[in-house]
């Protein structure tokens, strides 16, 4: 197996390492702060970030240093910091061990971000049910305050940079930007309509910048190790730096493991994730959370890069590979999937309020032997008509695990419903049905 | 009871909490701790993290939820009163959050992912489990209030499943044998051994797996 110079896990991979200040600091932790504080400007800072073309890894990508360039430049009242650390997408679970292991390397990145963007105020907005997580964040922020890294006159520089933690409260939507905002304000986390976007119209209305945990303790290194260093790891120019995927499912060693971006989905899987669990063959994976459309063995040796997902066909996203085996049935898995968005639906744009819920019936009708004919048009028809016509992401994203499967296992969905006719030409069942029989919810 | 009679007692309730002003009895504000007076110094310092009041909602619906056990709707109105809210602004809040209670759960809070990533790897074999070793489903309480079961939607332990939530901790890798574990370290001590500290997967070099 090949092995990878670590950057973000490195600390924690020492034996002994519990993420306290002093440790941090031995491991050569806040001299990145030191070396920007007084000596480089702020926008010095993000033209670094856009130089080691840093982007974002909570799911869309983005260019870090261009979304920061977005936000006013002569503005004088309050701008805010806002650290996703909600990891709400299923089959992600890197940020919890960055934040629980090494909190300081968030916590200095963080730093780093608000002096660039000018912002006195920040929040960790992390997911509910990270309460060990919450914990740990805040005990390294009363570490980091007492040593002058955080707080009014962060290290004699006359910057101020305080950083609260602001637990959700079990909210998938809550992941994407603007809901998080809402949420911070106190309100349902409901998206917002975007333009304005954040950089303008923010937290309470100002200028903010909504990072993702793993982007933000990137930071520290690229300041440190300088952008040129960042910029050669990886799939260069455009997907640059490492990641640590999140790989789940049917392999022998489930977890996260930090690698160059651009290696393939096939190294991941079959080497740094010890290969499948039993003698059976993959058949699906996902290469970048519930969001991300479903793919096949035909694309083990597509590069783990932005690009090079993206022309498979899926997307990268929050780097969370979810590994399916042979015999594993995709109606049933869409699904799944599709339960999850169908509970985590806001509410607020009707296609996909509604169709959320219609989805999940016809699925649900068809893996109970219940299908009919006309259903696959319907699930066709359906997600035609909740893709980009929402507020967020989130209609593009429940609708891809159904188009996927679709494409690549039309066949499974046809058996089933196959089945289904034969059955009720039998007698044996009804064949037909509501479109929303009652009590299926 | 029947689900019918239930469903009864439910409704008498509901309506007669809507055709009395007066708040009942339970939830009379004379007759609980105000938060305002026992948690003084904590909700002070929260506020003072937010320029706005209302941001400091969600961390003092946790504050009541810790107190009573789920929101009741005294706090509901007390917290409404600190933040110059409507109650029912502080309701639909409320009701938009999976973590938040508004009926009371048992000592144990049992949530089980049921998500497609824990479900792979035998979340819905756990589900069954916790279901004979309880004696409750999904949705339900037992008798003693010991236990509610809760089957959920991801996590966020993709990597470690099939796992379950049970109050503020994680309990992940789940096999048979560690559930019986867990649930009667639960009952005899309150608290399990088992439960996952600062998360890592795979563990590094040093580390013994529990």
């Amino acid at each position: 197996m090949r092995q990878y110079e670590l950057i973000l896990t490195k600390n924690m991979m020492q034996p002994g390492y519990t993420g306290l200040r002093e440790e941090y600091e031995r491991a050569g932790g806040y001299q990145a702060l030191r070396k920007v504080l007084g000596k480089i400007p702020p926008a010095g800072v993000t033209e670094l970030v856009m130089k080691s073309g840093l982007r974002g890894r909570g799911g869309a990508g983005f260019p870090t240093g261009v979304k920061w360039g977005f936000l006013p430049k002569d503005y004088r009242g309050p701008k805010y910091l806002c650290c996703n650390a909600d990891e709400s997408e299923p089959g992600t679970f890197k940020d919890r061990q960055l934040m629980e292991r090494d909190p300081h390397q968030l916590l200095e990145g963080m730093v780093l971000a608000a002096y660039a963007i000018g912002a006195e105020t920040s929040y960790i907005y992390i997911r509910g049910e990270f309460v060990l997580g919450a914990r740990i964040l805040e005990k390294a922020i009363g570490e980091a305050r007492a040593a002058g890294y955080i707080g009014t006159n962060v290290l004699g520089s006359g910057i101020t940079a305080d950083v609260w933690v602001h637990r959700g409260a079990g909210a998938y939507i809550c992941g994407e930007e603007t809901a998080l905002l809402e949420s911070l304000e106190g309100k349902r986390g409901l998206p917002r309509v975007k333009p304005p976007f954040p950089a303008t119209h923010g937290l309470y209305g100002k200028p903010t910048v909504v990072n993702n945990v793993e982007t933000l303790a990137n930071l520290p290194h690229i300041v440190d190790r300088g952008p040129e260093w960042f910029a050669s790891i990886g799939s260069p120019p455009k997907s640059t730096g490492t990641r640590v995927f999140c790989v789940s499912g049917h392999v022998k060693r489930p977890g996260n493991y930090e690698v160059p971006m651009g290696i393939t989905v096939r190294e991941l899987v079959y080497e740094h994730a010890g290969g499948m669990r039993s003698d059976k063959p993959l058949k699906a994976f996902i290469p970048g959370g519930a969001s991300a459309p479903f793919l096949t063995p035909e694309h083990l040796d597509v590069k783990l890069d932005f690009e090079s997902v993206a022309q498979a066909g899926s997307m990268l996203g929050s780097g969370g590979v979810t590994v399916m085996e042979e015999g594993t049935s995709m109606v049933w898995a869409a699904l799944r999937l599709m339960e999850f968005f169908y509970h985590e639906s806001c509410g607020k744009c009707s296609p996909c309020r509604e169709g959320s819920s219609w989805l999940t019936q016809t699925l649900r009708r068809i893996l109970d032997g219940r299908g009919r004919t006309t259903d696959l048009d319907t699930l066709t028809e359906l997600c035609k008509n909740i893709a980009g016509r929402t507020v967020c992401a989130f209609g593009d994203a429940e609708v891809a695990p159904i188009e996927s499967t679709l494409k690549y296992w039309r066949h499974e969905y046809e058996a089933l419903i196959k089945a289904a006719a034969h059955h009720a030409v039998d007698g044996h069942g009804s064949g037909s049905g509501l479109l929303m029989p009652a009590g299926r919810h | 009871m029947v689900d019918g009679q239930w469903l009864m007692k439910k409704t008498e309730a509901v309506q007669a909490s809507c055709v009395n002003h007066e708040p009942s009895n339970i939830n009379h504000p004379a007759r609980r701790v105000m938060l305002r007076e026992k948690y003084k110094t904590e909700i002070d310092h929260i506020l003072s993290r937010y320029p706005v009041r209302r941001s400091a909602l969600l961390p003092l619906l946790y504050l009541a939820q810790e107190e009573d056990g789920y929101v009741t709707e005294a706090a509901m109105k007390e917290i409404a009163g600190l933040l110059r809210l409507t109650p029912s602004q502080v309701y639909e809040t409320v009701t938009f959050y999976t973590m938040l209670n508004l009926k009371p759960v048992g000592r144990f809070h049992i949530q089980v992912c049921k998500s497609l990533m824990c479900a792979l790897v035998g979340s819905d074999t756990v589900i069954g489990w916790l279901n004979t070793r309880v004696g409750v489903g999904p949705g339900e309480t037992t008798a003693d209030k010991l236990f509610t079961l809760s089957v959920v939607e991801c996590l966020g332990a993709c990597g470690t499943g099939p796992m379950m939530q049970i109050n503020d901790e994680y309990y992940e890798r789940l096999t048979e044998d560690k559930v019986d574990r867990i649930l009667a370290d639960l009952k005899r001590d309150g608290t399990s051994p088992l439960k996952t500290g600062p998360f890592m997967w795979p563990e590094p070099a040093g580390e013994r797996c529990q």
